[in-house]
């Protein structure tokens, strides 16, 4: 690891400035999505400025916008273990159509409880989330197909499939994995398509083919000594490890001859309808899964050294490039050569109906003596490919057909992922790399034992690659992506329309504001504007009540939110977009008066937007009364 | 007693950027060259109507117009009394009717450059929003106004 002494002297000439320099008012060239980690978001950055500009609500609750607190999105973090509030999210994959960025959706997975979200790239919000059956530790996902087809999921962590109480030793009896392909390209229908059974390996990256390998995915395994305690060393005896290559194509074949079978699973499907501002969940009860024994030709093992963390396939679809994170070479297969491989049968042997290819007649070319810990790899689109390497702290660029090291660059430090800007698409469009840190300690001004993880950014239009600026990010981002701003920002959407929200509890005139009781339910049917609440005094609510707010924004300009809150409320605000509906339970549980307010500072009468609700014992005869200033009702 | 609605004259005023509506201007008669002086700001107010054509009303039009202004201005203006904005009855008599849609339709300028929508902010400073209507709900909203004050 370079001394903070090295650290500084490479901080830059002073000209780089002027390259990542967004005068104020201006907006950056592209948006890169980072992973939150054990934030379990997304936030979003303008590069190359390094600015902030969105935290997008995933897989965690969020207070400051009601996110998973209210009845409109608790459905979203429904699982069948119960709700779920947090998750950790790992890999951001931005939609593709014919290997380009399309700037549709996002889809990131949940390597906890296994799920994988859809998020809007009009709204930039979480519409749909399914939860991925006969798995655990859903790390190598989502990485879509060439045309969003599908995105993927594997077991990190192998377990019984279906689940049963047995000895954790008896791991190599009975522990499995799967890969999971997920159909990605239709809103609001994602649904696992198909599952492979898979030997009981640890599954970690994946990345699928396009152009000639359109059709199949790329899984790295370790751990293929079926080791269950002390993995550090009991994982890390073979010298080898395996890709799992899945022929999608022949797995679609199999599922229509019905050359599958239907599992029992329970596992969950939401989805937010944006119209009705609200999200439904269904449960489903089973899944289709494909034993490569009754489906041959479905998955092949390409042996690679050792321990393999990244699987990345190259801009024209030929070269997989495997990061042996403990391995002194970086392998190069070759497509072409593996189906030469298969068609000439040279295997080495089979494992539970899935044959081994020889390395050497898959193998294009080892790059020798790299760097230390070879993790993940992207490409330019001009020959080059671009390796993070944990260990020595760099990424090497190279040459991956000529299998030729051209320029190295150190990070600081021990870098995880790296991103190329669309390095993983057919048309990457280069000029940027970053640097996903693990550790930062001593690059920014201390502020205790916890430190935000750094991303540094290096223009790699030259021929060497230049440092030219850091930044420090939300959560722990283990992958990032970038898409032109242009693919995306004239599609982005300024308000919710009020002619089309059809939340079952909308208003959308001040007029039809009103409070309504059912029992013990009070149902306040409320509207705000700048500055005021309608209604915004209440009197008739009683000890014992559920109270519901549903609130509507009136407003139809950008930017103009309002935030409701009421004294005691148990859960978290909500953050209300221009016209939309969103819901705040309430119990209150003494008599007297509540107060309530806009939390958002929306106009020079802000602080005038409050109203109160004055509540009485329970069992009172107190009528229901609510007005807004003279509109007395 | 009745509450009333305390309006305090604060110095902040609050604005954002707003685009001008992007369609070209909906006239009956394809509007005549209008000269762009930068100085004459005329009582039309500034924005994409540069001119309205007005006949007898149209009362299928002026319902329209209500049903719109129920659901988008109501909340801040009433007919008779001073609220949020500005009491409405009169209106289409105190300005000429292009003044008004380009005050429904291009707000954030009009409070920047408009002496009489400035006026108007210094006054009511809560700054009126663009409420997504197009021009054609503008027109209807303003012969609802119409209506009202022609008492019909
Ligand atoms: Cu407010």
């Amino acid at each position: 690891m370079p001394t903070q002494k090295e650290a500084v002297k490479s901080v830059a000439p002073g000209d780089v400035a002027s390259k990542v320099y967004v005068p104020p008012g201006k907006h950056d060239e592209f948006y890169v999505f980072f992973s939150g980690g054990f934030s379990g978001q997304v936030s979003v950055y303008g590069i190359p400025s390094g600015r902030i500009i969105k935290v997008i609500k995933v897989f965690s609750v969020d207070p400051e916008t009601g996110y998973g607190f209210t009845p409109e999105t608790k459905p979203m973090l429904m699982t069948s273990h119960g709700f779920i509030p947090w998750d950790d999210a790992h890999h951001p994959w931005l939609s593709q159509t014919n290997g380009e960025q399309d700037g549709r959706w996002l889809f990131i997975n949940a390597n906890n409880v296994p799920r994988i979200a859809r998020i809007d790239l009009s709204t930039f919000e979480t519409t749909e989330i399914i939860e991925i059956p006969n798995s655990a530790g859903n790390h190598p996902s989502p990485y879509g197909t060439e045309n969003t087809e599908y995105v993927v999921a594997g077991t990190r962590f192998s377990v019984p499939i279906p689940q049963k109480d047995v000895p954790i030793d008896s791991y190599k009896e009975n522990f499995k994995g799967t890969i999971s392909f997920i159909k990605a390209n239709e809103p609001g229908k994602m649904d696992v398509a198909f599952q492979i059974l898979m030997p009981g390996f640890n599954y970690d990256l994946a990345r699928c083919g396009r152009g000639p390998s359109h059709g199949w995915c790329f899984f790295t395994s370790y751990n293929t000594e079926q080791a269950h305690t002390l993995l550090e060393i009991n994982a890390s005896k073979n010298d080898k490890d395996y890709i799992a290559a899945i022929n999608w194509k022949r797995a679609e074949e199999c599922v229509a001859q019905g050359k599958y079978q239907e599992m029992p699973a329970t596992y969950y499907h939401n989805y937010y309808d944006e119209e009705k501002h609200m999200a439904v969940s269904e449960v489903k009860k089973s899944v289709k899964v494909i034993n490569p024994k009754d489906c041959q030709g479905v998955a092949y093992f390409l042996p690679t050294p050792k321990s393999p963390h990244g699987v990345d396939v190259s801009d024209d679809g030929e070269y997989i490039v495997g990061g042996g994170k403990l391995a002194t070479v970086i392998p190069i297969h070759s497509f072409s050569k593996m189906l030469k491989a298969i068609e000439q049968k040279a295997f080495e042997k089979e494992i539970d109906g899935i044959p081994v290819l020889k390395y050497d007649a898959v193998l294009h070319c080892e790059l020798e003596k790299p760097c230390l810990g070879p993790l993940h790899t992207e490409f330019d689109g001009k020959g080059f490919a671009y390796t993070s390497c944990f260990v020595s702290s760099e990424i090497i660029k190279y040459d991956y057909k000529g299998c030729k090291v051209v320029d190295r660059a150190p990070t600081y430090y021990s870098i995880g992922h790296l991103l190329v800007m669309g390095g993983d698409t057919k048309k990457p469009y280069g000029k940027y790399a970053i640097a996903m840190n693990k550790i930062t300690k001593d690059r920014s001004l201390p502020v205790g034992p916890e430190l935000l993880q750094s991303a540094q950014l290096y223009d790699i239009s030259g021929e060497k690659m230049q440092l030219i600026h850091e930044f420090f990010t939300v959560g722990e981002p283990h992958y990032a992506q970038g898409i032109l701003a242009d693919k995306i920002k004239d599609k982005v959407k300024k308000i919710y329309e009020l002619e089309k929200n059809k939340h079952p509890y909308a208003v959308k005139s001040e007029k039809d504001a009103r409070v309504e009781r059912k029992g013990n339910e009070v149902h306040v049917y409320m509207t705000m504007i700048r500055s005021h609440f309608t209604p915004d005094n209440i009197e008739g609510i009683k000890v014992g009540d559920t109270v519901y707010f549903h609130v509507t924004n009136l407003e139809q300009d950008w930017d103009i939110p309002h935030g409701f809150v009421i004294k005691g409320s148990e859960d978290a605000e909500i953050l209300v977009m221009p016209g939309q509906t969103k819901t705040l339970v309430w119990k209150p549980k003494a008599p007297g008066i509540y107060p309530f307010y806009c939390t958002d500072f929306c106009s020079a009468l802000h602080q005038e937007m409050q109203g109160y609700v004055r509540v009485s014992p329970a069992g009172s005869n107190a009528p229901l009364k609510y007005y807004t200033g003279t509109a007395q009702k | 007693m009745k509450k009333g609605l305390l309006l305090i004259a604060v110095a902040l005023v609050f604005s954002c950027q707003q685009k001008p509506a992007e369609e070209a201007p909906k006239t009956e008669t394809p509007p005549a060259p209008v000269e762009k002086k930068e100085e004459a700001i005329s009582d039309k107010g500034i924005g994409p109507i540069t001119e309205v054509k007005l006949g007898p009303i149209d009362q299928a039009l002026a319902k329209k117009g209500k049903e719109i202004f129920d659901s988008k201005c109501a909340s801040c203006h009433k007919l008779e009394e001073k609220y949020v904005g500005p009491p409405l009855k009169g209106v289409t008599q105190r300005r000429k009717p292009e003044w008004i849609m380009n005050m429904i339709l291009n707000p954030s300028e009009m409070v920047q450059k408009d002496p009489i929508a400035k006026g108007l902010l210094a006054e009511y400073p809560t700054q009126m929003p663009f409420q997504n209507v197009s021009q054609e709900d503008a027109r209807a909203i303003l012969e609802y106004l119409r209506s009202v004050d022609e008492g019909k």
